[in-house]
């Protein structure tokens, strides 16, 4: 088939792709922030005026990061792509990847600040001054992960291609959209969340603003990381040079990439994200605690981030160790090595985010259970963190198995469902073993003198719930050794 | 690459098993994890009916299980049995 149909055919699906996508975070961003102006009209209609402009003005934040999936959309549609290369075929897909879903958390994120602020106004009118400046810094750090969306889909679209070999290059591309989509949705929509508990605390304590914004800043940065990653990985993948490699099972390598880092970020990107917002609610609730809040919700924080940086490893090392030849079973191996690490990380880290959150809640109910409430987060987020250890040994088994054998269908399928078992029987075990944690660290709060009791049942429960991914980690084992 | 029906029907039946097991455990473990983390908040507000407690939760649990059981049995069927 001639190059120009096969582009224009990627450049309609990738608009598809990005106005899609693109639409649903803004559009549930901005439902929310009007559903509390909503509500705050109806407790002082006097001020309405104020609440419908500060609405607006919230809105149209929220509403940026889908603006940018119009403009790549109208890109796409527009431009004819095809003198570029054969490859822009994938470019076109990738871009609508990256921007579509790039933009979600970015959009519903932004909602969060908007909704609070108003709500706060509502609630201690006299913080109205400074209250729009507080969410629109807010706002303005989960917009950042948009932004790097919209810096790979340009990246992708502009980028001249003439030349290069079809495959493997056209999986490095719709890698990297897929690494930079994926990876910036936690990031936005933790972010986001932040940015609404900061706006919560200001109305609540209005003189602990400066505490508030340095508390949000330094916890959104954080959560802002895994984007980060993402974007790493997104460059490596586009600028990558690709000649003189063999299209498969390399491509295979390069997709698992973008899937091991993309997906990767969401749970930690999101669950630092979280620990951020219930750090700046537990200052506001008992300024005393201000101090030490900053320490613990970066050593949270940190143990949080861990699952997304297994997956940035896993990630770099399918690009630059990956087998470059194979049969069948290698490539599919690759792309369940991706799965198992990227999908593994969401629960885990989402877990861990939202134990370190509620251990930061759970110093302020009394203040001399500090030292107690750490032993107690660690503990409980190693435990939480036990599911993505599974999913990195899984992927790590794929990525460095022995392949000499028979290149069956079979064989090669039960590879890469290996990966899935694997990825997805550790979403479920991660999360909830982070809500095990999260209630025993405010029990603690509440009940320092019943430590022992706490700490028995919050492993016993924790032991349960991890029984599920230890099924899903025999049946993985079972998929690449037994069958 | 050649493959005939009985290859692409056993290759069905490992995708079928890793997503059974796969999508089947997210349930039964946020589920269960609810169930720990009620629990405990329970035992703070009231650590001297501990006892009683631990025994709902872990009956709470081993119903929340079920489902991932039937995923662990599922799978392991299509691995092995068809």
């Amino acid at each position: 088939m001639e190059t120009v149909f096969i582009v224009k055919a990627g450049q309609y699906l990738g608009a598809g792709l990005a106005m899609g996508f693109g639409a649903i975070g803004a559009a549930l961003g901005e439902g929310l922030t009007a559903g509390y102006a909503n509500v705050s009209i109806s407790r002082r209609p006097a001020n309405s005026p104020a609440f419908t402009r500060n609405m607006l003005v919230a809105q149209a934040v929220a509403e940026t990061s889908a603006i940018f999936a119009l403009m790549v959309a109208i890109l796409l549609v527009f431009t004819d792509l095809s003198p570029r290369g054969l490859c822009n075929w994938a470019a076109a897909i990738g871009a609508g990847l990256s921007i579509g879903l790039g933009s979600f958390g970015s959009g519903l994120g932004a909602g969060y600040p908007g909704a609070q602020a108003i709500w706060g106004v509502s609630r201690q009118p006299e913080t109205a001054g400074t209250m729009t400046t507080t969410m629109l810094i807010g706002q303005a750090v989960c917009q950042t992960p948009a932004i790097f969306a919209l810096v790979i889909a340009f990246i992708l679209i502009f980028k001249d291609f003439t030349g290069l070999p079809s495959w493997p290059t056209s999986a490095a591309l719709i890698g990297a959209g897929l690494a930079m989509g994926l990876g910036a949705i936690g990031s936005g929509w933790g972010g986001g969340h932040a940015g609404g508990a900061a706006c919560e605390g200001f109305a609540r304590q209005p003189r602990l603003r400066g505490t508030l914004m340095t508390t949000m800043l330094v916890g959104q940065a954080v959560s802002q990381t895994p984007a980060i990653f993402a974007l790493v990985i997104a460059f490596l993948l586009i600028f990558k040079d690709l000649s003189g490699i063999p299209a498969w099972p390399y491509s295979a390598c390069l997709l698992g990439a973008g899937l091991a880092v993309g997906f990767g970020a969401i749970g930690s990107g999101l669950g630092n994200g979280l620990n951020a917002s219930s750090a700046c609610t537990a200052i506001s609730r008992e300024s005393g605690a201000a101090k030490g809040m900053l320490t613990f919700m970066l050593v949270g924080q940190a143990v949080g981030q861990t699952p997304a940086i297994f997956a940035l490893l896993l990630s770099l090392m399918l690009v630059t160790v990956g087998p470059t030849e194979g049969n069948l079973l290698v490539t599919m191996a690759m792309i369940g090595a991706g799965l198992s690490i990227g999908l593994g990380a969401i629960g885990s880290g989402l877990g861990n985010g939202v134990n370190g959150g509620s251990a930061c809640l759970g110093i302020t109910r009394s203040s001399e259970t500090s030292q107690g409430m750490m032993t107690f987060m660690l503990v409980g987020q190693a435990v939480g963190q036990t599911p993505v250890i599974f999913s990195l040994m899984v992927s790590l088994m794929l990525l460095f198995g022995n392949y000499s054998g028979v290149a069956t269908l079979p064989a090669a399928i039960a590879l890469l469902s290996a990966g899935i078992s694997m990825g997805f029987g550790a979403i479920g075990p991660g999360y909830g073993n982070g809500i095990v944690g999260a209630a025993a660290c405010e029990a603690l709060g509440e009940r320092p003198d019943q430590a022992g009791l706490l700490m028995r049942t919050m492993l016993i429960a924790q032991a349960v719930a991890q029984s599920t991914a230890i099924y899903a980690l025999v049946i993985a084992f079972v998929l690449m050794f037994v069958v | 690459m050649e493959f005939t029906g009985a290859d692409l029907i056993q290759a069905s039946a490992f995708l079928g098993a890793g997503i059974a097991m796969g999508l089947g455990a997210i349930g039964p473990g946020l589920g269960e994890g609810f169930v720990g983390g009620k629990a405990c908040e329970a035992i703070g507000r009231n650590p001297e009916e501990a006892g009683l407690l631990t025994r709902t939760m872990l009956v709470g649990q081993a119903v929340s299980e079920s489902t991932g059981i039937y995923s662990l049995v599922i799978a392991l069927l299509l691995v092995f049995v068809v």
